[in-house]
């Protein structure tokens, strides 16, 4: 928390001042092919059923897609460390650490709850 | 008032001399450039980071609903992955066209920034014509979102995307009409950056839908 | 619980359901309306009468000040505390007269909206807009600034707020209120087990009302962020901006939460969805899941803002500096993540295995430590400082006492197997109570009587000051230990009848308790009205109390524009840092001063989506789009509007600023 506070309304300097960094064509050229080939990939294994085994094929699709939300991060909204003296990177791990709190807390509960209280057949094909 | 009582503490200024010099130590006396909205990217960056929230929700509802199908279809019986590849081009493209708009609004050309605004939203119209014609195909075939808790979640995350983009949708013609009226001062550069960083935020919230969703649903 | 026996069914494409039938059946609401009627056309031609609307319009209702804004959230926060506490006396009144044989005064139907009202208005509409108020007003003034990120915004989220106030207020007098209890958990608040309108006004007041409480958040941390008096570096902050920070970050982190719960309930209820339904799949205990995910960090929301208003006030009247001003700030910022990993412990007993809940009991546990730090901190504050006993000081005293209280029985509820005797019993009741009134209720008296004048130039009568004071500390032990008994002996809450005789006594008891918190809450009215009655006599200089932070350096009240010089900031108690090198304010050399222009844009909108509420509750779909479209327009045309903001010439500044020191001077100016 040692940032040197940025008394924004008396910045002498703000060049920095809208969100940082802009893109060049170079960084929108790279992120787009890069998130075509990591779009077209995970597509491609589940539409061919190239991987047999189901839960190998959804390890990997879901590591495709961590890979491209980072290209998204770094080539479209061009995020840094940098930007706004490192507030927008810190709000968004906070954001993450909630988001992954709250989506695996929820699922975890919620599987305990299910189990527990009531034991349910939902899929058809389960069915007699 | 006394000083006595207070706790040590070093005072990089108490030994300052004069009255004079002292008031200079502690109030700013020369006037500063105020830059305006300095605040405004990251005040919409945080407001995105609420958004991601509520996008978070509805992962969680279609995470713990998305295997209840109450004896209706599920995700193999409805999904139509070649469809979804298209709807996804569609966004990436209009990423990669509201990429060239910011391009050319650096350099300051409004024509050719209103022109690749415009063509993003061909782009994002495609990919809604897409979305409600599934939707409709959907509801059609009975597997409306009042069917199963599957299918409400379903519906409920991919349409609120779907809104978030109607929404953008919106915002960007009223930029291109502000486009026409201002040119590009700062206040519609800054307005520019906002919808640049909400399209592709929404793209980054496809990204998991089209993954969660879609393609571990036809696993 | 009641089910709602009256057939509401009717429907016309004009009006919706809104009918005859949407007239309570209830003479007490009949009363209650005629007394708001009277009142309220009397108000209204007394404004007319002194020519005061123009007045207000002009230099309250569109100001984008943010001091004008944060008095604004305090008003409307103490009129809904009002309504709120008219609630929980017919509470008390009722559960203390219905034993041996008789129903006590209040039907089924009425007496589970007040208990739902209640909660509700508590705390969204009385608690938040305290604490909302109080940040808008105090963190600028203490970190130099002029004013917030987004005035606009700040206007704005009060408006949405204060719009969700208004629908919450109509529902007493057309229709009904929610029947079930202030969470609103399905099925029961599903469309099969409330089909009227009461859910629906539920649902609606919190969602518009969010969106303020949302805004407002994001607006405060960036003021925080970017607008800090130079050389104020994070860890020069007072510690009141620090849980400020805090605090909005977690509503920035919490609010979308519940506005996405709240779109799933409406969902279902509207349109069929079925998220939390008994059948086709749905889950009720998702939404309790999810609710309590927000609902968890909103009570720290509440309770971080008051741990800073205790610390300013302790040091102050301690005459030291914070003891432990980074083990707070660090306590601060643990508190809010770890309030993200206990919300489990608010449904132990809905049948997760042993692992999830001793998960959460043991995160339960550990969130106190933090908690128990603060306690020392000001302990240690208090340790061989100059203490003054004046009102602040004697609230921050009684929170530290109760707050104890209320946290061990926290710790005890904390305890799954505990849990499952006291879940949903007077016992947690009696907790909650006790850590809200003595956290949050006792900081937001706390606060009142320490910026009051700051405020306006006057202070409050410590005289009546302190009648108030005792009358709620006594008050609050008599009405709430009670509880604690009747919780231990299997009490369960939100009961309307007793048959059991040997608790009697119990509830009298707590209805007394009540009254005497009614006596407080009369008396702090009195207070302020004798005060300002008396402000000649009460008038104070800009630092009346040896301030330690920057607010004190400015004249009482402080100029629109806050400071005409920005300070630079070289210590954490910045103000006593400068009296203490004899600084001078300037006297001359005043520049122009870059100021926000005032809209009518946010009242406008707040207007607006009351009736979209209203139109949405009541189904009444064309007038619903109308107003979205309506409030969508408008926030266009808005943008339009590039002309926001002006310069104050410097030579205003300067007659301001010598017709401020004409008067006392602030000291050390």
């Amino acid at each position: 928390m040692s940032d040197h506070a940025h008394p924004n309304p008396h910045a002498k300097d703000h060049h920095d001042e809208h969100g940082g960094s802009h893109g060049s064509m170079r960084d929108y050229v790279i992120g787009f092919l890069l998130s075509v080939i990591l779009t077209a990939i995970p597509f491609w294994l589940v539409m061919t059923h190239a991987i047999a085994d189901k839960g190998t094929t959804a390890i990997v699709i879901m590591a495709f897609a961590i890979v491209q939300i980072v290209v998204h991060m770094i080539y479209f909204l061009h995020m840094n460390t940098k930007s706004e003296g490192g507030w927008t990177v810190m709000a968004l791990i906070f954001t993450i650490i909630i988001v992954v709190i709250a989506l695996s807390g929820s699922l975890w509960v919620m599987h305990h709850l299910n189990t527990n209280m009531m034991p349910m057949v939902h899929d058809m094909g389960q069915l007699p | 008032m006394t000083a006595s009582t207070m706790d040590t503490m070093t005072n990089a200024t108490a030994h300052v001399a004069s009255p004079e010099q002292r008031t200079a130590a502690f109030y700013e006396l020369e006037p500063h450039h105020h830059p305006e909205g300095a605040s405004t990217m990251l005040g919409f960056w945080i407001y995105l980071m609420s958004d991601c929230l509520i996008f978070a929700m509805l992962f969680a509802a279609y995470g713990v609903l998305g295997g209840n199908f109450a004896a209706g279809p599920g995700p193999k019986d409805l999904f139509e992955l070649p469809l979804i590849a298209l709807n996804t081009a569609m966004l990436l493209f209009s990423s990669i066209t509201y990429g060239f708009a910011m391009l050319v609004m650096e350099k300051g050309n409004v024509r050719a920034t209103q022109a690749w605004l415009l063509v993003t939203a061909v782009f994002g119209a495609c990919f809604l014509a897409i979305e409600l014609y599934e939707f409709s195909h959907l509801i059609h075939e009975g597997a409306g979102p009042w069917r199963s808790g599957f299918l409400t979640a379903f519906f409920s995350l991919v349409g609120t995307h779907g809104l978030h983009v109607t929404f953008g949708l919106v915002w960007l013609f009223t930029l291109v009409i502000q486009l026409s009226q201002k040119g590009l001062t700062q206040a519609n550069k800054r307005r520019l950056q906002c919808l640049s960083l909400f399209w592709h935020f929404l793209d980054v919230i496809w990204i998991g839908v089209f993954t969660f969703v879609y393609l571990m649903g036809m696993i | 619980m009641a089910i709602e026996a009256v057939d509401h069914s009717h429907w016309s494409p004009l009006l919706g359901r809104l009918w005859w039938d949407a007239i309570p059946p209830d003479p007490i609401v009949w009363v209650t309306f005629a007394g708001v009627m009277l009142g309220g056309i009397a108000l209204v031609a007394a404004l007319t009468y002194f020519k005061v609307w123009g007045y207000l319009w002009k230099e309250w209702f569109t100001s984008v000040d943010h001091k004008k804004i944060g008095i604004m959230y305090m008003i409307l926060g103490l009129i809904m505390f009002i309504r709120g506490f008219a609630d929980a006396i017919m509470m008390r009144l009722q559960q203390a007269l219905a034993f041996n044989g008789s129903e006590g005064y209040l039907p089924a139907h009425h007496f589970d909206q007040v208990f739902t009202a209640h909660g509700v208005i508590m705390i969204f509409f009385a608690a938040m807009p305290f604490v909302t108020g109080f940040m808008n007003y105090i963190v600028p003034l203490q970190i130099g600034a002029r004013d917030v990120s987004f005035p606009f915004l700040n206007n704005f989220s009060f408006w949405m707020t204060t719009s969700g106030a208004v629908l919450i207020m109509a529902s007493l007098f057309i229709g009904e209120f929610g029947q079930t209890g202030w969470l609103a958990y399905p099925p029961l608040s599903g469309i099969a087990y409330s089909p009227y309108v009461g859910v629906d006004y539920w649902i609606w007041s919190l969602q518009i009302a969010g969106v303020g409480t949302l805004l407002s958040g994001v607006n405060l941390i960036c003021t925080i962020v970017k607008m800090r008096a130079p050389g104020m570096n994070m860890m020069k902050m007072p510690i009141f901006t620090w849980t400020a920070l805090c605090t909005n970050i977690l509503i920035v982190a919490a609010f979308p939460v519940l506005t996405a719960v709240l779109t799933m309930l409406s969902m279902d209820r509207y349109l069929d969805f079925n998220f939390f339904t008994n059948d086709f799949g749905g889950s009720a205990m998702m939404y309790v899941n999810l609710i309590w995910i927000w609902g968890h960090p909103e009570v720290y929301i509440l309770i971080l803002p008051c741990f800073g208003i205790y610390s300013e006030i302790v040091s102050t009247f301690c005459g030291k500096r914070l003891f432990g001003y980074t083990s707070m700030v660090y306590a601060t910022m643990v508190i809010t993540i770890l309030s993200y990993i206990v919300w489990l412990h608010h449904f132990f007993t809905m049948g997760s295995g042993a692992s999830v809940n001793s998960f959460f009991g043991i995160t339960t546990m550990v969130i106190s430590i933090p908690t128990g730090a603060k306690l020392f901190n000001w302990l240690f504050t208090m340790y061989r400082g100059r203490i003054r006993y004046e009102l602040p000081m004697m609230w921050t005293v009684a929170f530290m006492v109760t707050f104890t209280i209320g946290g061990m029985t926290g710790v005890l509820l904390a305890v799954p197997p505990a849990d499952f005797v006291l879940h949903n019993s007077l016992f947690l009741i009696a907790h909650f109570h006790n850590v809200i009134i003595g956290g949050v209720v006792f900081a937001v008296f706390a606060g009142i009587n320490f910026w009051w004048p700051k405020a306006f130039g006057f202070k409050l009568h410590e005289g009546l000051g302190k009648v108030s004071f005792w009358c709620w500390v006594v008050g609050f032990y008599l009405a709430f230990m009670p509880l604690y008994v009747l919780g231990l002996m299997g009490v369960t809450r939100r009961m309307r009848v007793f048959d059991d005789p040997s608790l009697h006594i119990w509830f009298i008891i707590a209805a007394i308790g009540a009254a005497v918190i009614a006596a407080g809450i009369g008396a702090f009215v009195l207070q302020v009205a004798f005060s300002i009655w008396k402000r000649k006599e009460l008038a104070c200089d800009g630092d009346p109390w040896n301030g330690r932070t920057l607010e004190w350096s400015t004249t009482s009240p402080p100029p629109y524009y806050n400071f005409a010089f920005t300070p630079v900031i070289h210590d954490i108690d910045a103000w006593t840092d400068m009296k203490r090198c004899d600084v001078k304010a300037p006297k001359a050399g005043f520049l122009d001063i870059h100021m926000p222009k005032s809209t009518g844009t946010g009242i406008i909108l707040g207007g607006i989506a009351t009736v979209f509420g209203f139109a949405m509750i009541w189904h009444i779909w064309w007038l619903a789009i109308l107003t979205f479209v309506g409030m969508i327009g408008t926030a266009i045309v808005h943008t339009f509007n590039y002309d926001r903001d002006y310069y104050v010439p410097a030579g205003e500044v300067a007659e301001i600023e010598a017709a401020a020191h004409g008067q006392p001077l602030p000291a050390g100016a």
